[in-house]
């Protein structure tokens, strides 16, 4: 029985009609072999347009149907939902593309209309070739794993466990907290980091349905969505997790010091702050979860030559143990969300700054721990010589907005800038100047906050720092870093004496960002942070189904915002395992066993490590789960064993020859 | 220099004049400058210019074409680079800066710094000769735009003279006739420009 | 590491007249180090930094001359003068970069019989010291060992500025190292690599004094006693004008200004007469009293 085909035709607004004639194409179309109706409509995805599909299915009984419209990775699944509600197989759908593929790239109206008819043409042809496919489903683990405990993973791990999920939340430092535990206030509310992050902090210690995994690394990522496998290294703190009762004996008696020391006329190391126990044995915090101290290998006295043992000795609850070892677990997941957060860039890479050369040259972060109550000097803004500033130039855009080293702007330097200028004046009397390109302030109580600024004193110059010098050449200049600056707004040159310099630095993907990435299979964008699934629509999904990114780590950004990824992120884990189950596409390669003669060419040759090697039967098989369909294999065999559905041998040509006819 | 202060109309500025000195090899980036003064902060000079170069520039964009090239600051430039290595636009200044130098002499704006002078005066001692000859583009300079100067610096210029830095007669290279015909082949190309 | 045979030269206009002993020393320097120096044959002025301020092409092309001239003899050109180091470097990466201006180059250069094709690599002569050399290998050459003398490298602008390839734009340290393996002890100083004034101090000599009195105030606050540099233009400046500079501000620098090569050649124990000593204006007789 030969097919009964209906081709549908889109105006798609003027996107199409404006270029191709709707009325010669649809007279065309009806002229070829198989086509049963043709129909034109204005907007073919619209409802009443995806009803003329509908109807036409039960009424005319046809059972192929072409759609000349947009591209397929527009509306493929919209018009196969048409198909299915009608009762038709979904895979007995092709589609024309004759919008970004015709009317979009051809200058002409008389050459687009011969395109779209040869394109018609092609479609029709193949189309009577298709064959039905059978809808597969995988299963999917209800677990989630977090990789990240900054306040991204933090918010993600929270959301999914009240939803009643079990949640592996793995982070690679001693304790959760990330960034923001190392802040003193946020902006533009000013509250306090540590205030109203440690309350959420707890509840993931407490939270019966996460389970922490602090201190630990994942080493091994295999499977696909709903069905991974991660190996887990849990790396020994030295310190027993369950007998440990916090209570601190352990750093205030160990004698070796993980950090510098201040010593001599410096009282201060600004390089070297710390907001919990400076020893090698410490917590990064107080307020560290869990509140267990790590042994810091590098700086302990009993690892580089056997002595010591203080801490041991000191423990009342006999927790210490220098021998503990590495523990690997493989833990089975269904989704992944990955929230591994930023690094601030090298400010070396720009000598003219003296970062690392003057004293009193501070990053953002370093500056932060020096304003952290918790820190090494309380809270106080000091120089290195011990003594409060009388004068601090915060500096915008080091290493942001820099075509020489990252081109895009790290979004929250303006705010947090702001914030230093606020903190210093509210614990000092110094002068505060502002060096700035653009005044970011988009966000929520942003602009109210700069112009709470204005009026606290704070001395603006629009200009970016050139450089900072520390020799003087006029009187006022003795003892003081210079910051030589063209005052764009006055069309004048200025130098301004300065006692500590505070620079934006830029936020950067993280160090071992390429290795994460190669461990779950993930994408960077130009900047180098992982790349989203779409910009616009999908900015937590990525391109591997059931791994998702929130925060810094797929862009920088504040907070708020950090916060809402993390949710959306949670929100597109729980739909998985809410769901139990998911479809995965259908036209995946399919290996024919009785042709393949085990020369395993495809096995390496797959970007998604899809095929398998069978090695009793000595034959590969695809895993339909992991195959997207990309043909690499397809093309590669050399028995030509291996087909893709929906795009044979057979197909493929009629596609061609209907083309090119 | 200053005109008198009124409404700046669309009709007074040439919007083409950005073309021009966009058209060195690689000055279309010109278009991105985002006036952060990253080029007139670093510049030795500038805090001695009315327009920095971040202000010539941003000249050159909104079309102040006579300003621009009337300026004598472009004349101040040292060549010294720096703010070709810093600019976050990758900007190549200093080559704008030359640009704008070549055209206020092509448009023979009467200029008003020195530096023209000698640059003049160092292009005629070597297309004569091939190669510069110090002493003879000294003289030439001095007596053309500053004759004072010659005497103000005839001790130091007697220092170099006893200690053989300032040799007299000019070294020619042999092929000068092939030099010149290369040269006038070079300018008859840019010139058809 | 160490030197090649052989090296192209291309010595430029100053170092036939007012910078002989730059040229006198990397000869004598160089020759004493094992390799040969041969001056490019019939070479023209580069255009320095004034050409370019009047004619663009024209500039690329008396330029593009010499590299035409240096490729039919091999594959790099050296040169010491930091102008000349930026005047040839920029012609040949503008022809390597733009086709255009190759094209335009080349249909000049064949009125002189010459045609360039792109394969000359300009250095400067210090590159030579630091990546072919090496401090560490120059060390085992130094014979007389300028025990205590504290030097400060001036680069000025241009030797590593547009061009990086020998040194960091803004905080080079590859000249101090060399002064180190001579034995010196090298002073650090914020000046070290920003404008002397260039081509100013003719033009508008108060702003170059101003630069000039800057430069050496720095030099002078980390002790500097010497100052050695790689370029003519900042030789010239920073020695001829020194004085007036002093004066003009009411301070005293008294620091000699000498090429690199004459104190590498006098670690080495050539001859300071080899080496240009004695042209100097600010003279560096009594700071180097007992290595001449």
């Amino acid at each position: 029985m030969s097919p009964k085909i209906g081709v549908y035709i889109c105006h798609c607004g003027t996107n199409i009609a404006g270029k191709v004639a709707i009325d010669e194409v649809v007279g065309f179309a009806k002229t070829l072999p198989n086509v049963a109706m043709v129909r034109e409509y204005k907007f073919m995805c619209s409802e009443p347009g995806q009803n003329l599909i509908k109807d036409d299915i039960k009424k005319e009984k046809l059972d192929r149907v072409v759609v000349a419209s947009c591209s397929p990775l527009m509306h493929e699944k919209t018009f196969r939902g048409a198909c299915e509600a009608a009762g038709l197989n979904k895979y007995l759908l092709h589609m024309a593309n004759i919008r970004e593929h015709c009317s979009w790239v051809t200058e002409e109206n008389a050459p687009a209309t011969e395109k779209a008819k040869a394109l018609i043409r092609g479609a029709v042809a193949k189309a009577a070739l298709l064959e039905p496919l059978e809808k597969k489903e995988v299963k999917i683990h209800p677990h989630v794993m977090v990789i990240g405990g900054g306040i991204a993973g933090i918010q993600a791990a929270l959301d999914i466990a009240d939803s009643g999920r079990k949640v592996y939340l793995v982070e690679k430092d001693p304790s959760i907290g990330g960034h923001m535990a190392q802040f003193d206030k946020t902006f533009p509310t000013l509250d306090c980091a540590a205030c109203i992050l440690t309350p959420k902090m707890v509840q993931v210690g407490q939270h019966p349905n996460i389970e922490l995994l602090s201190y630990s690394v994942v080493e091994k990522l295999e499977g696909f969505v709903g069905n991974f496998k991660a190996t887990v290294r849990m790396k020994s703190r030295y310190v027993d997790l369950k007998k440990c009762n916090g209570c601190g004996d352990c750093w205030n008696k160990c004698p070796a010091w993980r950090v510098e020391k201040p010593k001599g006329e410096k009282k201060v190391v600004h390089n070297a702050l710390t907001l919990g126990p400076p020893k090698a044995i410490y917590m990064p915090t107080l307020q560290s979860i869990p509140a267990v101290p790590v042994i810091d290998k590098e700086s302990c006295i009993y690892f580089k030559n056997g002595k010591c043992q203080i801490c041991v000795k000191t423990c009342p609850t006999g927790a210490v143990d220098h021998k503990m070892v590495d523990v690997v677990r493989e833990i089975e997941i269904g989704s992944i969300i990955v929230a591994t957060g930023y690094k601030l860039f090298d400010v070396t890479k720009m000598p003219q700054y003296g970062y690392g050369r003057y004293p009193n040259v501070l990053t953002g972060l370093e500056f932060e721990h020096l304003n952290c109550a918790a820190g090494s000097t309380g809270g106080q803004v000091l120089m290195e010589n011990g003594e409060p500033p009388k004068s601090i130039a915060i500096i915008h855009c080091i290493g942001s907005r820099d075509k020489n080293y990252h081109e895009y702007c790290s979004r929250v330097c303006c705010m947090y800038a702001l914030k230093f200028a606020h903190l210093v004046k509210e614990k000092t009397h110094a002068e505060v100047y502002d060096f700035y390109i653009d005044m970011r302030a988009f966000g929520k109580g942003f602009e109210e906050f700069y112009n709470r600024l204005l009026e606290e004193g704070v001395r603006f110059i629009r200009g970016k720092a050139a450089q900072i010098s520390n020799e003087p050449i006029y009187p006022e200049e003795e003892g003081k870093l210079i910051v030589r600056v063209d005052d764009t707004l006055l069309g004048r040159v200025r130098r301004v004496p300065v006692d500590m310099v505070v620079l934006c630095s830029a936020i950067e993907a993280t160090q071992d960002a390429q290795d994460v990435s190669r461990l779950l299979g993930l994408c960077h964008s130009r900047d180098g942070f992982f790349a989203e699934k779409h910009p616009k629509l999908a900015p937590v999904s990525t391109a591997i189904d059931g791994v998702f990114i929130a925060g810094c780590c797929q862009s920088p950004k504040d907070i708020p915002d950090t916060v809402a990824q993390a949710s959306g992120a949670a929100a597109q884990a729980m739909m998985l395992a809410a769901r139990g189950a998911i479809e995965i596409e259908a036209a995946t390669a399919l290996i024919d066993e009785d042709r393949c003669t085990g020369c395993r060419i495809c096995n390496d040759l797959c970007p998604y490590h899809a095929i398998e090697f069978i090695s009793d039967k000595k034959v590969s098989r695809v895993n339909d789960a992991l195959c997207k369909g990309c043909g690499t294999c397809v093309a590669a065999c050399p028995c030509s064993a291996i087909a893709a559905k929906q795009f044979k041998d057979n197909q493929l040509l009629a596609e061609i020859e209907g083309v090119l006819s | 220099m200053l005109k008198k202060p009124d409404i700046q109309r669309e009709g007074q500025m040439d919007l083409g004049f950005v073309n021009e000195v966009a058209a060195i090899p690689g000055g279309e980036k010109i278009v991105d400058c985002i006036q952060c003064g990253t080029c007139s902060g670093s510049c030795p000079t500038s805090f001695l210019m009315e327009d920095s170069p971040r202000s010539l520039i941003y000249k050159v964009r909104a079309g102040l074409r006579e300003e621009v090239l009337k300026s004598p600051d472009i004349w101040l430039c040292t060549s010294c680079y720096l703010c070709y290595v810093r600019c976050p636009k990758s900007i190549k200044v200093t080559d704008i800066m030359y640009a704008l130098k070549r055209l206020s002499c092509k448009g023979r704006y009467p200029i008003q710094r020195r530096g023209y002078h000698l640059a003049k005066s160092f292009m005629k001692v070597v297309n004569n000769y091939g190669r510069n000859q110090e002493t003879e583009l000294l003289l030439r300079f001095f007596l053309r735009a500053n004759p004072i100067g010659l005497i103000r610096n005839a001790f130091i210029g007697f220092n170099l003279f006893i200690r053989g830095r300032m040799p007299i007669f000019p070294h020619k290279i042999r092929q000068r006739k092939e030099f010149r015909a290369i040269v006038a082949r070079a300018e008859s190309i840019s010139n058809s420009q | 590491m160490a030197l090649k045979k052989e090296y192209l030269y291309y010595p430029g206009c100053s170092l036939h007249s007012s910078a002989t002993s730059y040229d006198d020393s990397s000869r004598a320097v160089l020759e004493a180090l094992g390799s040969k120096v041969v001056e490019i044959d019939d070479w023209n002025c580069c255009g320095a930094t004034a050409y370019m301020a009047i004619k663009e092409m024209t500039a690329f092309t008396i330029s593009a001359r010499n590299l035409a001239i240096a490729e039919k003899k091999g594959d790099h050109v050296v040169a010491p003068c930091s102008g000349c180091y930026v005047g040839l470097s920029k012609a040949n990466n503008y022809i390597k970069e733009f086709p255009e201006v190759h094209k335009k180059v080349n249909t000049a250069l064949a009125e002189g019989g010459l045609s360039y094709n792109g394969t000359v690599h300009v250095r400067h002569v210090m590159d030579l010291f630091v990546h072919d050399l090496g401090a560490d290998e120059l060390k085992k050459f130094v014979k007389k060992p300028l025990k205590d003398l504290k030097v400060g490298c001036y680069y000025g602008c241009q030797i590593i500025r547009p061009k990086n390839e020998i040194d960091s734009p803004e905080y080079p340290t590859t000249m101090e190292k060399l002064m180190e393996a001579c034995g010196a002890t090298a002073v650090d100083f914020v000046m070290k690599a920003f404008c002397c004034g260039g081509a100013i101090l003719g033009t508008e000599e108060a702003i170059g004094l101003r630069l000039i009195k800057n430069l050496m105030q720095s030099a002078k606050r980390n002790g500097a006693q010497i100052l050695v540099t790689p370029c003519p233009l900042c030789q010239m400046n920073l020695d001829a004008y020194q004085r007036r500079a002093a004066k003009k501000y009411g301070m005293k620098f008294d620091i000699p200004i000498l090429y690199f090569t004459q104190l590498i050649g006098l670690a080495m124990g050539i001859s300071p007469k080899k080496l240009g000593f004695g042209k100097e204006i600010v003279s560096a007789k009594s700071v180097l009293k007992q290595f001449l």
